[in-house]
């Protein structure tokens, strides 16, 4: 850097100019409009700002002026450099906003591309459902029950009232374990489950039993020889048929919605004293067996769909599993999830159920 | 149980207008569950009409057949009153016969319409019809010929069939064995209704006097009422009646002759099964007693049995001549000679009916009568009303004995509070009702101030506790009365520790791309052959079935893994490129306890012998299984996908210890169907859980699975007993971390688990985490050695590390796998 000029006239210096400044201020005004891109920006920014352009040659000039032409020369030459870089900056702002658009732009992806690297997982709509269920007697206070497959005969049929001459067990195909003589069978039903609790526990009782069930049925679109129940036992002071029903209607408007509720018909079950079928009102034709003009297919024009049995808990049975049959009474019901399933979501064939194949299965996701 | 409209009105007088619909939905409302309502007259389209044959020409056909051209007379019915001819191929008929002809125009069951038509030579104007063809019975042997007098050439057809009357099919509870009659049809449609009714079984019967049949009772028990009247002079070949012929047919049953018609009908009107035998084939004193075990019989079906003490026989001198109140004995048979006939009506014990019939496997329409439970009182009233039958169409006459030996059993009386059917059904039924609706069942009562006693019919033996009479009144106020009415709130515990893991265990697996199924638990030695598993393979011990389905499959399974690949290879044999199935279900061990126990039903069995019955049981744990196979990730525009393989299995057995808060441990292990070189055994500390890895090449052949598929068995209840309840909250520092990362030779046989724990021991407290980022082999190595790279991560909890205390820290970490593993550092 030059030391200090004090031999001539700061008026006789070109630079420092007022006419000259302005060019040079002007000069870079319209270099830096005419950018057309951060790498030109870039070189106007070189070319009017760096140690080689004409505003900072004058810059620099300054120190060699007069003190009293220095205020006036620094004054023009900063506003007029001031004016440069904003002006850059500004129109670097600008083509960087640019710059990120065509960026944007050039970065687009087809979104409708396939995105199934890895397969979507499910679980089972009988898990599933029988979790439904379960969840809605949560709700209501009750706890849910299970026990084994392979069940003692007695709890199966004697402790139920199903005695070994009882006509109702010819009612129930039931499959033995051999040897027969070891009193060992695959539950016919859940209600085991509902004699160990009451053998197990004090009354109140308010337990479901979801589980799977065997009957020696052939295999066919409605019938399987492996099922799935769901059974509920409530035992405590004073409950009646009415409890029955309004539990069973509650449990019919949470699986199938506001309005379904049910119908009792009497009925013939040893375990229950009196004992009803249950029907469902039809929740597609909503009871009107009728449907866009023709006979309902769900319930088959009935208006009714017939969902399962109960009635009152037979004192014998409180009597065989240790409650006091003077004090407490209960209700007992149940049905099939399976079935219910099948109208709840109009399944054609009870076997898609247990084939196993994944397009079935993962129309249900992971909750019902 | 089948009752036609018409014979139930004949016992009720129903309200005019009673629609066989209304009809039915007050039957099924009162019990009598509707299974169908036969109307033959729907499935019919006129004319058909009667008809008299007038020629009948026999015409041999070239294909072996004879054909009869026909001319009948159909009256004006086709409109011109000339004979209309008509082919037909049967020939159970001659001319003047009267016949059903359908012509032209009509339509029968089956969508059969009837044209005019040339058939062998000739033009047909109409069908000769059998009762099949009009839906009226199985009878295919010929035409119908109709009884002279039934009806007028040219008449409609369907008033003298009975086509216009409709038939109730009835689904009848083991409780309402009275309704297995149209005498108790008939006496719940008058209930229904309110409605006069006449009762079939209500009759003068001659007094019993001791000019009858003789009759001894050894085993009152079994057998405690038994009556024989005798119907001499019999004309064997006499035809039932038209009606009865037709009311046999609607009830569901096949005419076979008078004799055998009338102890039908008898029973289907009152309900009380009968037994004819041919008295002139009968010997001495009839003796009711239990058999001798080992005692043989032939049943009139043609059927050698051989007889057990708990059945009951009836016998004359000869030996034995019927298996009580089940089939009668082929030697004193009724055959179409009979001319006296000596009619049986007795009451059985049902428990014995229902063992016989099951021990023999004997169904029938009398079993099915008298196991559930037949009116004892109307013995008399049967047994009299075929000896009227047989005489009024059979033509021969009434002895004058009338044996009758034994009692009826009485019923128990019942005793109730008048408001014990509002307490047990929550209905408003007011001791007014209860008294109504007990006598309207047929119950007689004894009034009390605060309670009732009734004695429920003889029709009635189901009727045995107070609960049976609540159901009676509250049936009849009607079960639409029942009131809505939620139980009050229980304070339930929600679910269980094991219900909540269980569905956690469900979603992580869907959440890891698992699809669950639910397979049948069945499986045979052929199952575990395919599995390749050796003869003494603990899973090849199981609880077999004594009924199974199929011979094949005749056990309960050990292992989910069979419904698994089966469902796997299912799959991949539709199209999919690859599966992730899982299946949680119990699989069963056989336990060697002894038979469970029976016992009584009367009050609950100890503690010590409920623990006797549960200790009987097989063990059933809770199993979960997986299958990887095929495409574990898809291949696409984003590159190759991957197949499933032993890691996979393996991560899945983690990820479910990681979301459970227990850590998996794993160790190779050998066991069928899994890959020798490729399973590991996954432990939680001591505890076994199961096996993971890649199948055995042979077993994926074997089941038409893709190369290395892989699967997963554990036990459940071992996973979800071990995990963590409570997990406490985790500290960690936030100083910087410092990273070491260290490449070790070690034997192929060295395991990446042995280096890592020894890494793990030797870094000390300072180790953040140590994790294998690289297998590498090759040249460089050495033969038979492995270079494993680890990364490590230290930090301390309260400062920065300094990089001569990291250094330090991981020089340790080496030293010790070097020690332990003969690691030496790349």
């Amino acid at each position: 850097m030059s030391g200090p000029n004090t031999d001539y006239d700061p008026v006789e210096v070109t630079p420092l100019k007022a006419e000259e400044v302005e060019a040079a201020r002007d000069a870079a005004l319209a270099a830096i409009a005419a950018a057309a891109d951060l790498a030109e920006l870039k070189q106007v920014r070189i070319d009017h700002t760096g140690d080689r352009s004409p505003l900072a040659l004058a810059n620099r000039e300054i120190g060699a002026l007069p003190p009293q032409a220095r205020k006036e020369a620094g004054q023009r030459i900063g506003q007029a450099r001031g004016a440069v870089n904003q002006a850059l900056g500004q129109r670097q702002a600008v083509l960087e906003d640019e710059h990120e658009e065509r960026m944007l732009v050039e970065e687009t992806v087809d979104v409708t591309l396939p995105t199934d690297r890895v397969a979507t997982g499910a679980r089972h709509p009988l898990t599933t459902g029988a979790e439904l269920i379960a969840d809605i007697f949560v709700a209501m206070g009750w706890e849910v029950a299970e026990g084994p497959v392979i069940e003692a005969e007695w709890l199966n049929f004697d402790a139920l009232n199903l005695g070994p001459d009882h006509p109702a067990r010819t009612m129930q195909d039931t499959f033995w374990t051999e040897p027969a003589d070891n009193h060992l069978v695959l539950r016919t039903h859940t209600s085991p489950v509902q004699a160990r609790t009451m053998l197990s526990r004090k009354p109140p009782i308010y337990v479901v039993c979801p589980g799977r069930v065997f009957r020696t049925d052939e295999y066919d679109a409605t019938h399987s020889p492996v099922f799935h129940q769901v059974e509920g036992l409530a035992i405590d002071e004073g409950i009646t048929m009415a409890n029955l029903k309004g539990t069973l209607d509650h449990f019919a408007a949470q699986m199938f919605g506001e309005g379904i509720n049910t119908r009792f018909r009497p009925s013939y079950f040893p375990f229950t004293e009196p004992s009803a079928e249950v029907d469902l009102v039809c929740f597609v034709c909503r009871g009107a067996g009728v449907l866009d003009g023709a006979p309902c297919r769900t319930c088959r024009g009935e208006g009714w769909i017939e969902w399962g049995g109960c009635g009152v808990v037979n004192p014998r049975v409180l009597a065989a599993c240790g409650v006091d049959a003077e004090r407490y009474t209960g209700f007992a019901f149940g049905m099939g999830i399976d079935r219910t399933l099948m109208f709840r979501h109009g399944i054609e064939d009870l076997r898609e159920l247990f084939e196993g194949d994944v397009r079935f299965t993962t129309a249900f996701g992971t909750e019902l | 149980m089948k009752a036609p409209v018409s014979w139930i009105r004949e016992y009720v007088d129903l309200p005019d207008g009673v629609s066989t619909e209304d009809l039915t939905a007050r039957l099924t409302a009162l019990g009598l569950k509707l299974e169908a309502i036969e109307k033959p007259a729907d499935q019919i389209t006129g004319p058909l009409v009667v008809g008299r044959v007038l020629t009948m020409d026999p015409e041999p056909q070239k294909n072996g057949k004879t054909i009869n051209w026909c001319t009948v007379d159909v009256g004006d019915a086709n409109g011109t009153g000339e004979p209309q001819g008509i082919v037909c191929g049967a020939h159970n008929f001659k001319p003047g016969d009267l016949i059903v002809a359908v012509l032209p125009g009509g339509v029968l069951p089956g969508n059969f319409e009837i044209s005019a038509r040339k058939t062998y030579g000739h033009l047909s104007a109409g069908m000769i019809c059998s009762a099949r063809e009009l839906g009226l019975g199985e009878d295919h042997d010929g035409i119908i010929v109709l009884p002279e007098g039934a009806g007028e050439p040219g008449d409609s057809a369907f008033p003298v069939l009975g086509l216009d009357d409709e038939v109730i099919e009835f689904e009848i509870n083991p409780d309402r064995a009275y309704a297995l009659s149209l005498r108790g049809v008939a006496r719940e449609a008058a209930l229904a209704y309110d409605a006069p009714y006449r009762d079939p079984a209500e009759r003068s019967v001659p007094e019993p006097n001791g000019a009858g049949y003789p009759v001894e009772i050894d085993d009152p028990a079994g057998c405690p009422v038994f009556v024989v009247r005798r119907v001499t002079g019999f004309d064997p070949t006499a035809a039932s009646p038209d009606w009865m012929v037709r009311r046999i047919t609607q009830a569901g049953m096949r005419p076979i002759s008078l004799a055998v018609d009338v102890t039908n009908y008898v029973m289907l009107e009152i309900g009380r099964p009968i037994h004819g035998y041919d008295a002139a084939k009968l010997q001495g004193t009839i003796r009711v007693r239990r058999a001798h075990e080992g005692e043989r019989m032939t049943t009139l079906d043609g059927a050698q049995r051989t007889l057990s003490v708990e059945d009951l026989v009836v016998t004359d001198d000869s030996g034995i001549i019927g298996l009580g109140g089940v089939m009668g004995g082929e030697t004193t048979e009724m055959s179409a000679t009979t001319t006296d006939i000596l009619v049986e009506a007795a009451h059985w014990d049902a428990t014995s009916m229902f063992r016989t019939g099951k021990r023999h496997k004997i169904t029938s329409e009398a079993g099915k009568r008298n196991e559930r439970g037949v009116d004892p009182v109307v013995t008399q009233a049967a047994a009299d009303r075929v000896v009227e039958l047989l005489t009024t169409y059979g033509g021969g006459t009434a002895d004058a004995g009338v044996t009758v030996v034994g009692t009826p059993p009485r019923q128990a009386p019942i005793t109730i509070s008048y408001d014990l059917p509002a307490r047990v059904t929550g209905m408003e039924i007011d001791a007014a009702t209860t008294v109504t609706n007990l006598e309207a069942v047929g119950c007689v009562l004894v009034k009390e101030d605060s309670t009732v006693t009734a004695t429920p019919p003889p029709w009635r033996p189901d009727l045995t506790d107070p609960f049976d009479l609540v159901e009676e009144v509250a049936r009849i106020v009607g079960y639409d009365q029942v009131p809505s009415v939620l139980p009050r709130e229980a304070a339930g515990r929600g679910l269980t520790r094991e219900q909540r893991l269980r569905r956690r265990i469900g979603r992580t697996l869907a959440g890891a791309g698992c699809v669950e199924v639910i397979s049948f638990p069945f499986v045979g030695e052929a199952t575990f052959d395919a599995l390749g598993l050796p003869a003494d393979d603990v899973r090849r011990t199981t609880v077999r079935l004594a009924n199974p389905l199929s011979s094949e499959e005749p056990s309960y399974t050990t292992t989910l893994l069979p419904g698994l690949l089966k469902a796997a290879a299912r799959n991949i044999g539709r199209g999919a490129p690859g599966v992730a199935l899982f299946e949680t279900g119990t699989v069963a061990f056989p336990v060697d306890a002894g038979p469970a126990p029976i016992y009584g039903v009367d009050w609950r069995p100890s503690d010590a012998e409920l623990a006797k019955l549960f200790e009987a049981l097989p063990v059933q744990p809770l199993h979960l299984a997986v299958v990887l196979a095929g495409e574990r990730e898809r291949s696409g525009w984003w590159g190759e996908g991957r197949a499933a393989g032993w890691a996979d299995a393996i991560a899945l057995v983690r990820r479910l210890g990681a979301e459970l808060g227990v850590t998996v441990e794993v160790a190779a292990t050998q066991l069928m169907p899994w890959h020798p070189g490729r399973c590991a055994e996954v432990r939680i500390g001591e505890v076994l859980l199961g096996q993971a890895g890649e199948l055995h090449p042979k077993v994926c052949q074997e089941l038409g699975l893709p190369p290395r598929s892989a699967a997963v068995e554990i036990d459940l209840d071992q996973l979800m007993r071990l995990a963590r309840d409570v997990v406490p909250g985790p500290e960690f520092s936030t100083y910087p971390v410092a990273k070491e990362d260290v490449a070790l030779v070690v034997e192929d046989a060295v395991t990446a688990a042995a280096v890592e724990e020894a890494l793990r021991e030797g870094a000390g407290d300072l180790l953040e985490s140590v994790r294998l980022f690289d297998v590498f082999t090759g040249a460089q190595v050495g033969e038979g050695h492995k270079s494993l790279a680890f990364a490590l991560r230290f930090r301390a909890p309260d400062r920065t590390l300094t990089v001569e205390e990291t250094a330090a820290a991981r020089d340790a970490a080496v030293a010790l796998a070097a020690e332990r593993t003969g690691a030496v550092q790349r």
